[in-house]
């Protein structure tokens, strides 16, 4: 059973659920605070950072969509020190893989490239680091393309969590995981995967994509899945 | 021997060096015409999916990304193994014949007519584009109009001027609008009357250039170019291959210009970075051939626009049917523009061109495919293989200023025994030997040294290697 929590955010004086985390009694109150990882109908797992904000009495900062409020907090979801951060945690996805919006599905229509923009991010002061990374595209309709993938598991989730047919995984450790299907075979000739297309349609980057679509073809809108999010619910 | 280099050769898109050699009587003994830059396009797109390819290899170059786009969608239509809808043909061609007036009007009046205007002999400090803009602003407000006309053109089609990804594999990715397509109608007549006043004041000055004219790159060769397989006329996006020798002998008529190893060969150099093409029966290096406009106008019956065709009648009869100088090129770009202004207005005045159905869609069902066009330079070939899935394996190109580097090689050495004599250089020489390289309108890369003086150093080696003379061209 949840109960109201007063807190502050940005100032503000907002009532929350218990059971709520800080991204989601932002959003009730319209402060924006960027995500990536996060996806509404999707378990949080605070993969990307971006989202993360200053608590008094924290030194450290605590990512608002899988942190819970509580009472009396107080949250800074802006400052200098915020902005710094997010700026170096977009920088480092570009950096750590390849990155080229020229030629990129996605071009235009990639959260990755709007957050930059949002936040400014028009160099990078990392050194690239060129990794050597493969395209998967033995599926009949989809591909997989590592080097535009941030990470973030929105596809595991979703295959996991609505779809249900956990076809994708994470293998490997820090920069060099990697996404996999059916423990690391080719997606293929995967037995678990319903080629449903929900992994394609959540990625925020054009690391999954329809094969066939040219450079900076936007793929089919998502707002569908708090709806599929709901069937399924029913459904158990 | 004394070596004289040149670098870098200003006013052409990319860099390139020339080197001169002089023997011990002062006479011109070699010169070499090398591209010092390596891109590497082949290789990086290796392992990348193939409906990639079109927006990347119009990454190539920033003057004809959309010839680039146009020959890699090409390839790409073929592995698929897809009929591209009439519709999308016809637009795939507007988009084509507008970056080739584009293209040639950046040649023409940006890189070329400081020379033509105002003398090869003049002062380089304002033989330039703004000097051109001082002496005849109505010719330099041509060119800009020209030039923008092209550019407007591809991005009313494609959405942005330069790389646009509006060409795919299968078609084209949105059909015309009707808005858009009286729009570009709406600039054709003032673009061709641009066009006719600048041929009419090439042709009144043509006398005065009489001496370039023989001497920049004048032997006779063969040529290649597409044409349309049953009118013989120019066909810049979907014609078969002609070959024609000095004499015009077809030695090769109405072939799939697909196989072009078949007829092609390409020798590496090692002074260069840009591969040497030649006709395979003739053998390296005596398979010399050129491409480019005036290879062009050499191989066609006809244009296939009447005034332009008028245009052509002219270029013939004062230059007899199978001109050989390369000077002659800047008179076939003209005319070119002419002709692709005309044939814009044709295509789009057709009953389909607003047609909807403007893509196929397909599956991997060829494993290899090769896309052929003509670029405003001449003919491209982008070749590729891919495995099953679509991932690129292995690209070959052949670009159009490759095709004419035996050529440009053979004209620099013609120029360079013409002008320079022991370390006697002067600047006019100097420019003489790069403007005869102009004249081909290389495209090397993707950069344009068109405005202001860019340095030139050249330096003379006595045989032992050591340094004699240098003489350094500041920038402006």
């Amino acid at each position: 059973m949840s109960e109201v929590r007063t807190l502050q955010i940005d100032g503000k004086d907002v009532a929350a659920r218990s059971d709520q985390t800080i991204l989601s009694a932002a959003q009730d109150n319209e402060i924006g605070i960027p995500t990536l990882c996060h996806l509404e109908g999707l378990s949080d797992v605070g993969a990307c950072r971006l989202c993360v904000v200053e608590v008094e009495g924290t030194p450290k900062l605590l990512p608002s969509c899988t942190t819970r409020v509580e009472e009396g907090m107080k949250i800074t979801t802006t400052s200098e020190r915020l902005v710094a951060y997010r700026r170096k945690m977009i920088e480092m996805f570009f950096v750590e893989r390849n990155h080229i919006c020229a030629v990129c599905v996605a071009n235009n229509h990639c959260e990755l490239q709007d957050l930059a923009t949002r936040l400014g991010v028009d160099h990078f002061d990392l050194p690239l680091m060129h990794p050597k990374l493969p395209v998967d595209a033995t599926h009949e309709r989809f591909a997989i393309d590592h080097n535009r993938c941030i990470l973030c598991t929105r596809c595991v989730r979703v295959c996991d969590e609505v779809e249900q047919a956990h076809t994708w995984d994470v293998a490997g450790r820090g920069a060099e995981s990697l996404i996999v299907s059916d423990l690391g075979t080719p997606w293929g000739s995967s037995t678990t995967c319903t080629s449903c297309g929900k992994c394609v349609q959540v990625c925020p980057t054009g690391a999954l994509f329809e094969k066939g679509r040219s450079v900076a073809e936007p793929k089919a809108r998502r707002p569908y899945l708090p709806y599929l999010v709901r069937v399924a619910e029913r459904e158990q | 021997m004394s070596e004289i280099i040149i670098e870098p050769v200003t006013r052409i898109e990319g860099h390139a060096k020339i080197a001169v050699s002089v023997g011990p009587d002062g006479a011109v003994t070699d010169a070499r015409f090398s591209v010092t830059q390596v891109r590497g396009f082949e290789r990086i797109t290796v392992g990348r999916p193939m409906h990639e390819m079109p927006s990347f290899m119009a990454r190539i170059c920033g003057i004809c990304p959309t010839s680039h786009l146009l020959a890699s969608a090409k390839a790409c239509d073929e592995i698929l193994g897809v009929t591209v809808p009439r519709a999308a043909r016809h637009l795939r061609r507007v988009m084509n014949l507008a970056q080739i007036v584009q293209s040639h009007a950046l040649n023409f009046f940006h890189l070329s007519s400081p020379d033509l205007l105002l003398g090869f002999d003049s002062d380089p400090a304002t033989r330039n584009i703004a000097g051109v803009a001082a002496r005849a602003p109505e010719l330099a407000r041509d060119g800009i109009a020209l030039r923008k006309f092209g550019q407007q053109i591809i991005e009313t089609l494609g959405g942005k001027r330069v790389h646009p990804a509006w060409v795919v594999p299968g078609g084209v990715s949105t059909p015309l609008s009707t808005e858009q397509r009286d729009n570009i109608l709406g600039a054709i007549p003032d673009a061709h009357a641009r066009a006719v006043r600048t041929l009419e004041w090439y042709k009144e000055n043509l006398a005065s250039w009489a001496e370039e004219a023989a001497h920049f790159g004048s032997f006779p060769s063969l040529y290649m170019g597409l044409v349309h397989h049953r009118t013989g006329n120019a066909a810049y996006s979907d014609g078969h291959l002609r070959m024609v020798d000095a004499e015009g002998h077809r030695l090769l008529d109405d072939v799939d210009p697909r196989p072009y190893w078949d007829y092609l060969g390409e020798a590496v150099e090692p002074y260069s970075y840009l591969k040497s093409p030649f006709y395979k029966p003739l053998g390296y290096p005596a398979g010399l051939y050129r491409v480019g406009p005036l290879a062009r106008l050499n191989v066609v019956d006809k244009l296939g626009s009447p005034v332009a065709d008028a245009e052509l009648a002219e270029f013939r009869l004062r230059l007899g049917r199978f001109p050989h100088g390369s000077f002659h090129y800047h008179w076939a770009r003209l005319i070119e523009i002419l002709h692709c202004i005309d044939t814009i207005g044709q295509i789009l005045s057709g009953p389909d061109i607003l047609d909807q159905d403007v893509r196929a869609h397909a599956a991997v069902n060829n494993l290899e495919g090769v896309g052929v066009s003509e670029a405003p330079r001449g003919t491209l070939f982008h070749h590729y293989r891919v495995d099953k899935d679509g991932i690129i394996q292995w690209v070959n190109l052949v670009i159009a200023t490759g095709h004419n580097n035996l050529a440009m090689n053979r004209s620099v050495l013609q120029v360079a025994q013409r002008y320079i004599k022991g370390d006697e250089v002067r600047e006019g020489a100097l420019n003489r030997v790069e403007a005869v390289i102009r004249a081909y309108d290389p495209c090397l890369s993707c950069s344009t040294h068109a405005l202001g003086q860019m340095p030139l150093v050249l330096e003379i080696f006595a045989p032992d290697g050591e340094l004699v003379r240098r003489v350094t061209r500041s920038p402006a």
